[in-house]
């Protein structure tokens, strides 16, 4: 076992080594002078808001308004490298938690933020994340509004784990669920698969692809919002984060308890990821998409949504990739040949294989 | 996508299928070599295609699933207990050893990582010059080569702490076991195209004279095994025997000279341990006396000691013969899956057994 971390997360090659000053060390963790400079030199600047300004133990949020609930969903991130083509873990960890949200029709609220960093992290490297965050968070318009920071010793972390937690506002009448899904139903996706997936294999396992992909990672909630408001009638959300649209498509058929037949020839994979993943070995189904979602509708209305996700620039890719149908739980590919297989999930991570 | 997805063309499949079973006036059984060949066979239903008249029996070319268990304990073996760093492919990282696989060793701290191309194994040795890093080299004739290269490469740069576990394997050994068998029941094999690539097809001719058998080197699409069939069957029902390339977009009856003299440079043949098999003369490839010190079963002899347990359970050996469907099995599906297999078919992406639980799982799509 290797004594030292991988560095290659914590240091850039091209850049000097920092100082000891220069990086975060335990006292940064432990409540007292360092973490609050932490706090003021380079948390607050990225993230101030009201709330947050409170500089209490909690953020005390507006009731949302009549008839509306609340939706609530959390998330930890961790990905290596912190910095891949397309997006860095802190845009990744705040997309990816209001995504969810926005897979629960919601709209945001209010963030958290709680950060584990690992000791010996350079502080360039940790503004460079909060500045993500703060920017990610502030571009959809969403305070940070409580947070937390840790320090763990040298070699248990991965350089920077961050959780975040949304809260947001579902508006009276709308009810997306898993459990809504039903046969007769159409299946969307809002545009090209696996491109997080690929973004982050390429330079993660030295497999040489570098400046080929870039993350797809976005923020929905615009675009959902655009949907739902078009075609009020959509059963169910899903984004095929980690796992994929494969996974995604396992635990609906499980909630809906009906069968989910998917067209391979309708699949949108781009060129450079289906050749990516042709070369690798990997099926682009079960690589995570971060900007885009899966939509279950009634097959009338499907047209409509098509063109309603077509016409706005985050859903320009848009296609439809299935049906739900009556019978037992289970995901069916119609393959191009025609032919009917059924579709089972991997054990694991995708990893790339011999020939 | 280019180059795949004119083979991947429904219509011409279909059609090939027709011209399959037209000309076929009896039933045939057809073994495709290669494990690329099964999972494409599978995911796509191929075999359905044709039922009318072929059988279609999955071969051997698996090369995760014929490296003896002693190789993957070794390599273990290295990771735990060496403090050295094991790189391999990432299909091997799943494959049970006699305790566990290299994940399980890489959470009792292993340092076991995932490599494309074994020359990135021999780059990280040459960045970490204070740890021995060895890769796990594994694969047919199509692996062989790059694993020379890096050999090559590891030579000229002088490195003292790269080594290589070689369990290299040939193809045409395990043909002719396969057909010389007393319960032999292939008429025709769909010969391996990218192993052909490399090696070219002349020593699979005294292997179809001998045995009376077509023997096609065929791709690894829908349209090219489709096409194998058929060119395979209409040397069967016109009573020939010849070695006859389908992959003519990638196959030179020379082969890849430059790759040959590589692997030959490298390499030499030997008999070899095939898992589930056994011993085949001739069967794999052994680094050459030049390339000794890159040996690390001969750096590290404490590697040599490994106490193999292998499953009673698990049948791949008749599966790798094309003795046993995946579902015949009593295990399967029931006490071998991918999350907890009981060999190797049921891990590798070329593994028969994965291939229909994977696409078939314990029931019929239809």
């Amino acid at each position: 076992m290797s004594d030292a971390p991988d560095t290659g997360a914590l240091a850039s090659p091209s850049c000097p080594a920092p100082a000891e000053a220069d990086r975060v060390t335990l006292a940064h963790g432990a409540g007292a002078g360092a973490s609050a400079r932490l706090f003021e030199e380079r948390v607050w600047p990225a993230f101030a808001n009201a709330a947050l300004g409170a500089r209490h133990d909690g953020a005390v949020l507006a009731a949302p308004a009549d008839g509306a609930r609340l939706a609530v969903t959390t998330d930890s991130f961790v990905v290596r490298p912190l910095f891949f083509p397309g997006g860095d873990i802190g845009r990744l960890a705040v997309h990816g938690t209001l995504n969810d949200l926005a897979m629960c029709g919601a709209r945001p609220l209010a963030l958290t933020c709680a950060l584990v960093l690992e000791e010996g992290l350079p502080l360039a490297t940790l503004s460079r994340v909060i500045a993500s965050i703060g920017a990610a968070a502030a571009a959809a318009g969403v305070p940070v509004v409580t947070g937390d920071t840790k320090v763990v010793e040298r070699g248990k972390g991965d350089g920077v784990y961050v959780n975040t937690t949304g809260v947001g506002a579902v508006p009276a009448g709308r009810s997306l669920l898993p459990a809504r899904v039903a046969p007769g139903d159409a299946l969307l996706v809002s545009g090209p698969l696996a491109e997080h997936g690929a973004a982050v294999l390429s330079v993660r396992e030295d497999v040489g692809f570098e400046g080929a992909f870039a993350s797809d990672c976005t923020w929905l909630g615009p675009l959902v919002e655009t949907l739902l408001e078009a075609v009020p009638s959509v059963h169910c959300l899903r984004d095929p984060t980690r796992g994929g649209l494969g996974a995604a498509l396992h635990e609906i058929a499980a909630a809906a308890g009906a069968e989910i037949e998917l067209d391979e020839a309708a699949l949108p994979v781009r060129e450079p990821v289906a050749a990516a993943c042709e070369l690798l070995g990997i099926d682009p189904l079960f690589l995570a998409s971060e900007g885009r979602f899966a939509a279950w509708l009634p097959e009338a209305d499907a047209e409509r949504a098509l063109a309603v996700l077509r016409a706005h620039p985050d859903g320009a890719g848009a296609v439809r990739v299935g049906r739900v149908a009556a019978g037992r739980a289970r995901v069916v590919v119609r393959s191009r040949m025609g032919t009917r297989r059924l579709l089972v999930l991997p054990s694991g991570d995708p990893l790339p294989r011999i020939c | 996508m280019k180059l795949v997805d004119e083979f991947r063309d429904p219509a011409l499949a279909r059609a090939l299928a027709a011209r399959v079973v037209a000309r076929a006036t009896r039933p045939w059984t057809v073994m495709e070599v290669c494990g690329g060949q099964t999972h494409a066979i599978v995911a796509h239903a191929l075999d359905a295609l044709v039922a009318e008249r072929i059988a279609l029996l999955h071969g051997p070319g698996c090369p995760v699933c014929v490296t003896p268990l002693e190789t993957l304990d070794r390599a273990q073996r290295f990771a735990l207990d060496g403090g050295g760093i094991l790189c391999t492919f990432g299909d091997m990282l799943r494959v049970p050893g006699s305790a566990g696989d290299l994940f399980a060793a890489r959470a009792r701290g292993a340092d076991v990582r995932v490599v494309y191309a074994p020359l990135d194994a021999a780059r990280l040795a040459a960045r970490t010059p204070e740890r021995p890093v060895c890769f796990l080299a594994v694969g047919f004739e199509t692996t062989a080569p790059a694993v020379a290269v890096a050999a090559r490469w590891a030579r000229q740069q002088r490195l003292d702490n790269f080594f290589l576990l070689v369990s290299h394997v040939r193809v045409p050994p395990a043909l002719e076991a396969i057909a010389g068998a007393p319960d032999a029941r292939v008429d025709a094999f769909l010969a391996a195209g990218h192993v052909c690539t490399v090696m070219g097809t002349a020593e699979y001719e005294p292997i179809a004279r001998r045995f009376r058998k077509p023997i096609v080197a065929t791709g690894f699409e829908p349209v090219d095994i489709l096409h194998g069939l058929a060119l395979a069957v209409e040397q069967l029902e016109r009573g020939e025997a010849r070695v006859e390339v389908q992959y003519e977009r990638a196959v030179r009856p020379g082969g890849n000279p430059a790759a040959r003299a590589l692997v030959d440079e490298v390499f030499e043949v030997a008999d070899r341990a095939w898992r589930g098999v056994g011993v085949l003369p001739r069967g794999g490839l052994v680094l050459r006396a030049a390339y000794a010190a890159l040996d690390a079963e001969r750096a590290f002899p404490a590697l040599a000691d490994v106490a193999v347990a292998e499953s009673p359970e698990c049948r791949a050996g008749e599966v790798l013969r094309g003795a046993l469907r995946p579902p015949d099995c009593p295990a399967y599906g029931r006490r071998c899956t991918p999350e907890h297999p009981l060999g190797a078919p049921m891990v590798s992406s070329e593994g028969a057994c994965a291939a229909y639980f994977r696409f078939r799982a314990a029931e019929s799509a239809a």
